[in-house]
């Protein structure tokens, strides 16, 4: 969902970022994304493919780090992958919850030449 | 050639959050309480904003932001009310972003309000990824819609300062079980508040009306 403008906005970030180093070339992109995130990776590729033409980020490789969605029980501090589709804590049967990991959508580095 | 490996540790989506931090300073200093208005199509959120401006408009001055993605039937209703409203249209977008929201804000007297509703394109999943610059984020689920929303979008109920339950008037025709509801939303959001409604018949309301007033009137420090 939205590959397009996140797309737009990594391309963006990615050639600010090697702008400032000088970089002549980018070569890959390693991004970081929570199952939640509702980012599909070959979706984003597919509109990187597009939009970076003409850029110095042309054919670079998108790297995708995934993060799985992990959960701490509020009543027994278990931290927990949901599974099944069920929130509820595995150890306590309880649905008292934080998301601790799963939402992430960010560029942790790139790679210039 | 040698490859230099440049940290970034950056959010791709920071740049609707700095043009929210942007619109928000923008009311800040207008002294205006934003809230943001969220829920799937048809649970309430036009009959909720038109009775509370029916409640509260000799008390507080309203303004409201109408995000849809055509057509501008509730703008129209808003506006037959004497109250300032701009429509926008997202002629396909699945929610409102700050950026729509900076041009709405342009449109509208900010010195002149102290209650800005932005009533947010109706859906259960995106709006919920793209702050505006509200103070507070409130969504409304209804009772024909079922017990189990909440885990099944459970972003949209962990992310909300309230949440109202509406049409409860129709709950003796309904399978809703309301306390598995409650345990359910308390659980993903142990902070947040939860008024049964019904902006049908009226009731329930006054406790929305009397935590929005408090809410405006810590804002202007009253």
């Amino acid at each position: 969902m939205h590959e397009y403008s996140v797309t737009e906005s990594l391309l963006a970030l990615a050639l600010e970022k090697a702008g400032e180093a000088g970089a002549g070339k980018i070569t890959r992109i390693n991004l970081v994304l929570g199952e939640m995130s509702g980012i599909v990776g070959e979706c984003v590729e597919l509109y990187f493919d597009l939009l970076s033409r003409d850029t110095i980020a042309s054919g670079a490789e998108l790297a995708f780090e995934k993060v799985p969605t992990r959960l701490r029980c509020h009543k027994c501090d278990n931290v927990y992958t949901p599974q099944n589709g069920s929130w509820a804590c595995p150890a306590c049967r309880e649905i008292g919850l934080e998301i601790v990991s799963g939402r992430e959508c960010y560029m942790e580095s790139i790679e210039v030449e | 050639m040698t490859v230099k490996v440049i940290r970034v540790g950056e959010d791709i989506l920071s740049a609707n959050e700095d043009k929210a931090g942007a619109n928000k300073a923008r009311l800040d200093k207008c002294g205006v309480l934003t809230v943001n208005i969220m829920s799937s199509p048809g649970a309430g959120k036009t009959s909720l904003i038109m009775s509370t401006i029916a409640n509260l408009k000799d008390k507080l001055r309203i303004g409201v932001i109408e995000g849809d993605v055509a057509s501008s039937v509730d703008a129209e209703k808003i506006n037959a009310l004497g109250i300032p409203v701009i429509q926008i249209n997202t002629a396909g977008g699945c929610h409102l972003d700050a950026n729509m929201v900076e041009y709405a804000l342009n449109g509208l007297p900010l010195e002149a309000i102290d209650l800005l509703f932005i009533e947010n394109v109706g859906n259960l999943i995106c709006p919920n990824a793209f702050v505006l610059g509200e103070d507070r984020r409130v969504m409304i689920a209804s009772t024909p819609e079922g017990d189990d929303k909440p885990l099944k979008y459970p972003a949209m109920f962990a992310d909300s300062d309230c949440v109202l339950l509406n049409k409860i008037d129709l709950m003796p025709h309904l399978d809703f079980d309301n306390d598995a509801f409650r345990r359910t939303v308390t659980g993903l959001n142990p902070d947040v508040i939860i008024f049964p409604v019904s902006c049908q018949t009226g009731t329930g309301l006054a406790d929305w009306y009397a935590w929005l007033t408090a809410a405006v009137r810590g804002k202007r420090g009253k």
